[in-house]
């Protein structure tokens, strides 16, 4: 616990301090050229099977079961059949309307948890009340139910409160299995500013709204950020929820039920699920990208107010 | 519990036959084209439905690309014509999806079952409507008995056969054949001759897989199905699978011994694909492959597997590869497994009691011949097999399907409780696969059988 | 329906959810000060704790009850369903794999992802190294195991055969005779857990390198004026002040790893000796239709977590110290 209690302190100063040396840290090479390369090697060894995937999607499908994707480097056959195929013949609308689906399902899915959680994680890190702490470990520990255990209470449920088969039914879902964790995390988050922000605040008369909204929504930025990109991810590659929830209607299936079905009733078409899995991650990475910028200038933007 | 589903379910697809006779009164069928005949009496057929503009029903199926297509346009007729929507949900993972929908009280109209197990579970929530009068005198009159009693639980008649489909078949390659002097064995003795020849020859005969996801083992209980047929006849079969018979007496035992000297030997497997464990990690879709690049002979898979090979193989029986019966005891003994699917309503309003017997009639079973596919073939006698767009295989299956004195038996694991027919059966053929001893195995599942 | 309607209903659903917490920190600000603390607590919680109820608790308790009964949930059969897990056969395998991929996944995934946000930290290409890493977690499980099938696919060693697995072709040019990887108990256990950590470390990586960029520089500079090398700084700097965030990292991590049965289901369906409490739970419950066997397996996975919740008490209760 020695090193944990020594620690603290440091901890607990981040955004004041991330400020301190803010804008005026000047990009810098690696450390060493070791560095690099350990880098390089976690880099490629992380990429590789990915790529192999990204190639497999471009060549016919009877190179794929016959051949290794390497190949390819050597005796080069293109198609983009796998890509039409997949784009082309998915359910009624095509895969467009399984897109929109999926927009419609992850943005409130994306927001709601996330607000109600920063709201709980506060009362949990700033307020003092009763049984906090049984209470927040109480909520932690609720991460360990099995999703599945909830499908049919919960489909009884929306299907007495005539929600089944709406979006609300995915909407609702994707919040509750979220709370835990988004809690667990932004509580962690809070926790690390410096109480000091917090009781000066006090001082100058502001309620906890003015707290929340003033001072922490700011420094949390980046924390809520990261935690939306996690939650958009599981939201946008689930399957289990939008199944059971969407019931029988191709309105609200996301794009993961209609790739989930591409392979055709024989199973494994390895040629349009590698097509199909790289037209799904197309989205989730162009977010991890936008917001990664995000990320970092919201942790020094949040310290420049606070 | 996707892909095997999909291997199950899956009908006899385009390929082409071997056994099939009379194979040339498919070619004359193009001539007898449906259009023409239909013109201003269309609709005759569907007037005992009455009017149900503006009805819906709602229809939920494991059954997905491009076969839902089909599908769909066997429906057209009856939309068109007494003005009702059948709205379709196509769902790989319609097996876990429907019985949480039944519990949770959020059924379809119809849901399209492949299995008799999983249709007892279905009745079992409740929530399930037994078949209408109507729907059962059209199954009375176009099915045997063995159909109907498939989808009859607890004497009450509930769910009316849809397609069908044929799953004794070995896949090899015609060319191979003659250029060998192979001939198609007529008697299980004869197989075995015909692989040692191959194995003589110096490679391996036999090519299999039976990974299949969480599925994987379910091609082992096919190929022990098909010998507990051949080898203790059909009332033991039916025992076996009511388990009247226990799991591990000797009928059973010797059937999964009987597997084994094929899947199990050394010699024979696993062309093209490595030793014996390899069948364990090959899964089912490629384990018939080999047989493309001349590394492997013979494949036991059914004849949906015709929709497996890459696109520009040719299959039929002067093509690329092509299948014989899995002979029985005897040139005489023909057993047939096969497998299909029930309409299980859990509504009785008017419509969906009126798309039931629809689906039920010939008038459902010829449109479904027409549309040819994987999807022509069904038990029903009263399908109009001339106007029908059939394989060679699909005019065998057709006979050997509609023929009251063909001994045909419903794929068994899909009939026994799901505890063992979709666990422990699967799990402990995958064991026996990779090292168990048939002891163990036959033991284990027995074990398992829900008391 | 249309796009439109689509996207009208979604905006719809926020603009009520906003109101709903509009009106929530409305009644929240008339209670300022210290007094109305329990009002505010409990108004901000108040959402959270009915959704959870009804979503999780009610579902969680129910489990516990059905654990207690028999296939169909109909007839109470007391522990029978403990004591089926406790004394079949596979069950001593499937808790020592348990044990495993709870063990390994979460340190190997969080050291990988921590030495990687320490090497690109402050690196030109930060961003777009990140990237890769981060990759694997925006791919769907099913995405993943076809991934994994082009690296662990066994084709047998013989001519006219051409592996199509990345792992065993390596074999083939180094001279050596391919393997079948997710055959061989217990290795194959390893090479499932490492699609796991594959899938995990990105996750690290993101939330330890937000951690990272919070250390106070003037820290780390007093560090480098002392003259602490790069893995004393690591060792005494890094480590001590990202602690918080690597129990977070690690506790998500160990808990996501409890629940994964994906990966198991999809590349091995639990064969080989390869299954775990989660797998069993799944298959027990959806695919043998036992549901007092399936909850009494959620429940054990209730049960595993425990420690972890624990060890979370006790560093809340550390930190209240402060």
């Amino acid at each position: 616990m020695t090193t944990a209690d020594a620690a603290l302190p440091v901890t607990s100063t981040p955004a004041v301090a991330a400020l301190a040396e803010a804008s005026g840290k000047a990009k810098r090479k690696l450390t060493s050229p070791w560095a690099s390369l350990a880098a390089l090697v976690i880099a490629v060894l992380w990429t590789l099977p990915t790529l192999g995937l990204a190639i497999s999607s471009f060549r016919p499908a009877a190179e794929i079961k016959t051949t290794g994707w390497w190949t390819f480097f050597t005796d080069p056959q293109v198609t983009l059949d796998n890509y039409r195929t997949v784009l082309s013949t998915t359910g009624t609308g095509g895969l467009g309307s399984y897109f929109v689906n999926s927009f419609v399902i992850v943005i409130p899915s994306v927001v709601i948890p996330i607000s109600l959680a920063a709201l709980a994680a506060y009362a949990f890190a700033w307020i003092d009340f009763k049984g906090r702490n049984l209470l927040f470990i109480a909520i932690f520990a609720l991460q360990i139910v099995p999703i599945q255990v909830t499908l049919i209470p919960l489909l009884t449920l929306y299907v007495d409160g005539g929600l089944a088969g709406s979006f609300w039914s995915i909407w609702l879902s994707h919040s509750i299995f979220a709370l835990p964790l988004a809690i667990f995390l932004l509580h962690n988050f809070m926790r690390e500013i410096p109480r000091e922000l917090i009781e000066a605040a006090r001082m100058d008369g502001a309620g906890h709204v003015q707290i929340f909204f003033r001072v922490l929504l700011p420094l949390l930025t980046p924390a809520l950020a990261a935690i939306g990109i996690f939650q958009f991810l599981w939201v946008w590659n689930d399957l289990l929820v939008a199944l059971t929830f969407s019931g029988s209607s191709s309105d609200v299936q996301p794009i993961t039920v209609a790739l989930a079905n591409l392979s055709g009733t024989q199973g494994t078409a390895w040629h349009l699920l590698s097509a199909g899995a790289f037209v799904s991650i197309i989205v989730p990475v162009a977010v991890f990208l936008s917001l990664q910028r995000f990320f970092v200038r919201g942790l020094l933007a949040g310290g420049l107010k606070g | 519990m996707t892909a095997r589903t999909t291997g199950r379910r899956a009908i006899a697809v385009t390929g082409v036959l071997a056994l099939a006779l009379g194979a040339s009164a498919c070619g004359s069928s193009d001539n007898k084209s449906s259009g023409a005949q239909r013109g201003s009496t269309e609709c005759a057929d569907y007037a005992q439905y009455g009017d149900l503009s503006g009805k819906t029903v709602s229809v939920f199926t494991g059954i997905v690309t491009p076969e839902d297509a089909l599908l769909k346009k066997t429906w057209a007729p009856f939309e068109s014509c007494t003005g009702a929507t059948i709205k379709g949900t196509f769902d790989k993972s319609f097996e876990t999806q429907i019985l949480v929908q039944a519990k949770a009280g959020n059924p379809p109209d119809i849901a399209i079952v492949p299995q008799p197990g999983l249709l007892q579970q279905l009745v079992a929530t409740g929530k399930a409507k037994p078949a209408p009068k109507e729907t059962e005198a059209n199954v009375d009159k176009n099915f045997t008995k063995d159909w109907k009693s498939y989808g009859t639980v607890n004497g009450v008649f509930y769910a009316a056969p849809q397609n069908a489909s044929m799953k004794s078949l070995v896949w090899y390659s015609p060319k191979e054949f003659k250029d060998k002097g192979y001939t198609e064995p007529k008697t299980l003795d004869e197989l075995t001759a015909l692989s040692d020849k191959i194995a003589a020859s110096g490679h391996k005969p036999w090519c299999a897989g039976i990974a299949s996801g969480e599925a994987t083992g379910w091609p082992v209980t096919d190929w022990m199905e098909d010998m507990m047929l051949r080898l203790s006849g059909p009332a033991e079969y039916d025992k076996w699978v009511k388990h009247q018979i226990a799991f591990n007496s000797p009928g059973p035992t010797a059937a999964l011994d009987e597997v084994g000297k094929f899947l199990k030997n050394g010699k024979y497997v696993n062309g093209g694909l490595g030793d014996v464990k390899s069948i364990a990690t090959t899964t089912f879709q490629d384990g018939g492959l080999p047989i493309l690049q001349g590394q492997c002979s013979l494949h036991r898979q059914a004849s949906f597997y015709a929709a497996n090979w890459p696109q520009g193989t040719k299959v039929s029986k002067d093509g690329d590869v092509f299948a014989f019966f899995l002979p029985g005891k005897t040139a005489e003994d023909k057993p047939v497994l096969g497998g299909g699917e029930f309409l299980l309503a859990f509504s009785d309003r008017p419509e969906v009691k009126a798309f039931q017997t629809f689906v039920s009639s010939g008038t459902w079973a010829t449109l479904a011949a027409e549309g040819g596919g994987g999807r022509a073939v069904s038990a029903n006698r009263g399908a109009d097999v001339t106007k029908c767009q059939c394989s060679e295989i699909d005019t065998l299956a057709f006979s050997v399907l509609q023929d009251p004195k063909a001994i045909f038996r419903f794929d068994g694991s899909d009939a026994m409780p799901a505890a063992i027919g979709s666990n422990a059966f699967w799990k402990q053929a995958t064991s026996w696969i990779t090292g168990q001893s048939t002891k163990d195995t036959v033991n284990k599942i027995e074990a398992a059988w829900p008391k | 329906m249309t796009t439109t309607d689509k996207f009208v209903k979604m905006v719809e659903a926020i603009a009520l959810f906003l109101a709903v917490v509009g009106l929530i920190l409305f009644l929240a600000s008339r209670f300022s000060g210290r007094k109305g603390d329990r009002v505010v607590a409990a108004v901000f919680l108040l959402p959270t704790a009915v959704m959870v109820l009804v979503g999780l608790v009610y579902p969680g308790v129910r489990t516990i009850y059905y654990s207690f009964f028999n296939a169909a949930g109909t007839a109470f059969v007391g522990m029978d369903n403990y004591q089926t897990i406790f004394t079949s056969s596979d069950q001593r395998t499937v808790l020592r794999n348990t044990v495993l991929w709870v063990v390994v996944t979460p340190f190997v995934a969080t050291a990988v992802g921590l030495l990687y946000a320490i090497l690109v930290d402050k690196a030109r290409v930060e961003a777009l190294a990140k990237a890769f890493i981060f990759l694997p977690m925006s791919i769907s499980f099913v995405g993943a195991s076809i991934i994994w099938k082009f690296v662990y696919e066994y084709r047998p060693d013989q001519s006219g055969v051409q592996q199509i697995g990345l792992l065993n072709q390596l074999l083939v040019w180094l001279g050596l005779t391919p393997q079948q990887w997710l055959i061989n108990t217990p290795w194959n256990t390893f090479f499932l857990i490492v699609v796991m950590i594959w899938i995990q470390a990105g996750f690290a990586m993101t939330v330890l390198s937000a951690a990272i960029k919070a250390i106070p520089e003037d820290i780390v500079e007093a560090a480098r004026l002392d003259g602490v090398g790069p893995l004393g700084m690591f060792r005494f700097v890094t480590v001590p002040s990202i602690r918080p965030a690597l129990i977070v990292v690690l506790t998500t991590i160990g808990i996501g790893t409890l629940k994964v049965f994906d990966i198991v289901r999809t590349m091995t369906g639990g064969q080989f000796d390869t299954s775990v409490v989660a797998n069993e739970f799944y298959s027990e419950s959806f695919r043998s239709a036992n549901q007092g066997l399936g909850a009494a397996l959620a429940v054990l996975l209730f049960v595993l977590v425990i420690p972890i919740v624990l060890y979370n008490i006790r560093q809340l209760r550390a930190s209240e110290g402060r």
